[in-house]
């Protein structure tokens, strides 16, 4: 038993649901059986019952007049070839007379004229004692271990009796009519089965795939976040569905969850970096002025040797050096500065156009600033400089860029796009980071300069590279929120 | 198909009223059948009707009754011109009835009684081996089926109303074959020429009978005429059946009877029967 229910519901579901069938099918089968039988019986003798009384008037004139072939007759009337056999055939009609005699039978050979019906046989004589009696009455007589019922009908008119009709069926008959339709009915109920099987089973594996294909992905949630599941697979408003859609619902919110996950680590790391390298660059800073301080009022002194002035030089632009890279490093971006016009917008294109023209890259350039926005101008147009700059050079020769400035609902947004080859998942994880893009173009310091600058800002920086129709699309968006305008 | 004396007599009701006639201005002439073995054969007394009708011009009435006393009392009242009797009526009434004709069996005026039994009981040898037995008889009023197999008891000195433990009378022979047949009855003395008929035509019924032994010969039932029978009348009649062999309509309602001809009877031919219903006092 545990077995059958440890199975899985591929195999459960259609097996309850055939077991339901054939159950059915049986009991409805052997009910309509046992009715059957019983009317069968009850028809039998109701038609007996009326061919008697029928009979028995008929025979009264036959027997007073001693008219043995007319009796024969008309108790022979049933076994014309038109009656054929059917369940209600009798099998031999009996008439007696009073003393319990036969005065004819329609079975002559066993049941001769003038024998004594009660010592015919057993049987006959456990009814002799019934059937005689003066009743006016049919009577059905069902003796106990019989093959056979027996119908008695007095023959009489007024006081007269002359005698009985007993009617004979055996109920070898009704049992073979019986067992006639009960073959039938089987036949019937395989039929049936036969019919409702293959649907059940078909039904069956409908519920219990999609079933199974959840609990395939359930299994996996421990793992790894698995596929959604297709809507085609189970598309219906009941329980299932409804778990489809949970499931399909809780999945989205996993992942989502993992992808907030993945942004709090990366911005994390980058503010870790952040902090980190603004600290070094600090340390690193203040020697490096009183190193430069230094080193600029010694370059004064007249004394020095022509070998010391060259090595003097040699620091000072090792010096330099340095402190542009942790002038870099050091983004500043509240320093202070005056509010963004839309003409510092219009002169960064100046500047960027002359670049593009050099590569052969076209630019659309769409600027909706207007207002002064309370930005600090410096660092907003670092940032789209650094922005069109690196769309310049990821762009291929012919290639095309756009740079779209807006400010709505106190937001400032920049989005520059550029159809160069698109970025790689592992570049994007480290796009925002200082030196990961470092190549023979630069330092890679761009991009940093302005996610620093557009945290500091209380904004935001995204990207988005993707494949469309065999183009690449790269698209930076840096949003800040601005407050009115000062 | 088998048919029940209810039945039989509504399809004789049938027969008087359905056939649309020629318009003879001639009375009508009625002829009385007996119920030998053509009781039932309702197709064929219809072609005897048309074929007398053609024959004499006139119209026909077959009438048919269920026993042969019926047929008897009908001579009587003036209520048939002409029958086709059995021999032992035609001795009865014969003061009362003119010979018109015999039927010619097997080319001769004769017939015999069969003892019939039950085919399982064909060890039976004679009518003595059937005392205490059920016995069928055909009419009361029958040569071969009541009045020979009671002669025969007679000239056995045995009391042919104690002999048989029970005796009952079918109406015809073919039932009686029947009764035998079914084991109803154990015996019955049967018209030979009806048996012999009836064993070409219903093989089934009559071959599950046995016959034991056969009679001696007795004048074949014949056709007769009620004394009052205009003399005209009379002779066209009786022509009519003798010359049914010269045609082919007549020789084919003949074979239909198994039967030869007619040819002019003389009443001497049933001196014998005459002789046994003295036996038992009558004739």
């Amino acid at each position: 038993m545990r077995f059958l229910l440890n199975l899985s519901f591929r195999y459960k579901v259609p097996l309850w649901g055939s077991l339901l069938i054939v159950g059915t099918a049986l009991i409805i089968s052997s009910t309509l059986l046992l009715r059957s039988y019983g009317e069968l019986k009850s028809d039998l003798l109701r038609d007996a019952t009326t061919q008697g009384r029928t009979m028995a008037t008929t025979l009264f004139s036959a027997v007073l007049h001693d008219q043995v072939w007319r009796a024969y007759e008309i108790i022979k009337a049933p076994f014309s070839r038109e009656s054929g056999d059917g369940p209600g055939q009798v099998e031999s009609l009996v008439v007696l007379d009073q003393k319990g005699q036969i005065y004819v039978s329609t079975n002559p050979e066993r049941l001769p004229m003038l024998a004594d019906f009660a010592r015919l046989s057993p049987e006959f004589a456990s009814l002799a004692g019934i059937i005689s009696q003066t009743g006016r009455e049919t009577r059905v007589l069902e003796p106990e271990g019989s093959d056979h019922l027996f119908v008695a009908t007095p023959i009489r008119e007024e006081q007269a009796h002359l005698g009985t009709l007993v009617q004979i069926y055996s109920k070898k008959v009704l049992r073979s009519r019986f067992l006639k339709s009960a073959g039938q009915a089987a036949l019937i109920a395989a039929l049936v089965i036969v019919l409702l099987l293959p649907i059940g089973w078909y039904w069956g594996q409908r519920t219990a795939v999609p079933l199974l294909r959840l609990t395939e992905r359930m299994e996996e949630l421990g793992r790894r976040l698995p596929d959604d599941l297709a809507p085609e697979l189970y598309d219906y408003q009941d329980e299932l569905g409804r778990l489809y859609r949970a499931y399909n619902r809780t999945l989205h919110q996993l992942r989502e969850k993992a992808q907030i996950e993945g942004q709090m680590i990366h911005s994390e790391r980058l503010a870790a970096i952040g902090k980190l390298t603004a600290g070094i660059a600090h340390e690193v800073n203040n020697p490096l002025v009183g190193m430069l301080t230094a080193l600029d009022t010694l370059r004064h002194h007249d004394e020095l040797s022509p070998r010391t002035l060259k090595t003097l030089t040699l620091l000072d632009r090792g010096l330099m050096q340095i402190k542009d890279t942790v002038g870099a490093l050091l983004v500043e971006a509240k320093v202070k500065s005056r509010d963004l016009l839309s003409q510092d917008v219009e002169d960064v294109r100046t500047l960027i156009e002359p670049q593009a023209r050099e590569r052969g890259v076209s630019l659309r350039w769409e600027n909706q600033v207007q207002a002064p926005l309370s930005l600090p101008s410096s660092s907003v147009r670092q940032m789209l400089i650094n922005l069109l700059l690196n769309a310049v050079q990821a762009s291929a020769r012919g290639g095309e860029i756009s740079a779209t400035i807006t400010a709505d609902d106190a937001v400032l947004s920049m989005v520059v796009v550029n159809g160069g080859q698109i970025l790689t998942d592992k570049q994007i994880a480290h796009l925002f980071e200082p030196f990961a893009n470092a190549d023979e173009r630069g330092h890679g310091l761009g991009l940093w300069v302005c996610y620093q600058i557009a945290r500091q800002l209380g904004g935001n920086i995204e990207v988005e590279s993707e494949s469309r129709d065999g183009a690449g699309r790269t698209a930076f968006k840096v949003t800040i929120p601005f407050g009115a305008p000062a | 198909m088998k048919l029940t004396r209810r039945t039989f007599l509504g399809a004789c009701a049938a027969l008087a009223v359905t056939p649309p006639r020629p318009a003879f201005p001639a009375t009508v002439l009625r002829v009385g059948m007996t119920p030998a073995f053509l009781h039932t054969q309702h197709g064929l007394l219809a072609k005897w009707r048309e074929y007398m009708e053609a024959k004499l011009k006139r119209p026909i009435e077959i009438v048919q009754r269920d026993s042969y006393r019926e047929t008897m009392d009908l001579l009587q009242l003036e209520q048939l011109d002409f029958a086709w009797i059995c021999s032992y009526p035609y001795v009865y009434l014969r003061q009362q009835l003119r010979l018109v004709a015999v039927p010619l069996y097997l080319s001769r005026p004769f017939y015999r009684a069969y003892l019939i039994v039950s085919l399982k009981n064909r060890h039976i040898k004679d009518l003595s081996q059937l005392r205490g037995k059920v016995f069928a008889y055909a009419d009361p009023y029958s040569l071969t089926g009541h009045l020979v197999p009671r002669y025969q008891l007679r000239q056995m000195g045995e009391d042919p109303e104690k002999f048989f433990s029970k005796t009952f009378f079918t109406y015809s022979h073919r039932n009686l074959i029947e009764a035998v047949a079914d084991g109803l009855a154990y015996g019955a003395s049967v018209d030979g020429y009806v048996w012999d008929s009836l064993n070409a035509l219903k093989p089934e019924i009559v071959g599950r009978t046995f016959p034991v032994s056969a009679s001696r010969e007795f004048g074949f039932p014949p056709i007769v005429a009620r004394l009052g029978v205009a003399e005209a009348d009379f002779v066209a009649v009786q022509n009519m059946f003798i010359g049914m062999r010269q045609d082919q309509q007549g020789n084919s309602l003949l074979q239909d009877l198994n039967l030869n001809g007619f040819l002019h009877g003389l009443p001497s031919l049933y001196d014998e029967v005459d002789e046994m219903m003295r036996a038992f006092g009558e004739g």
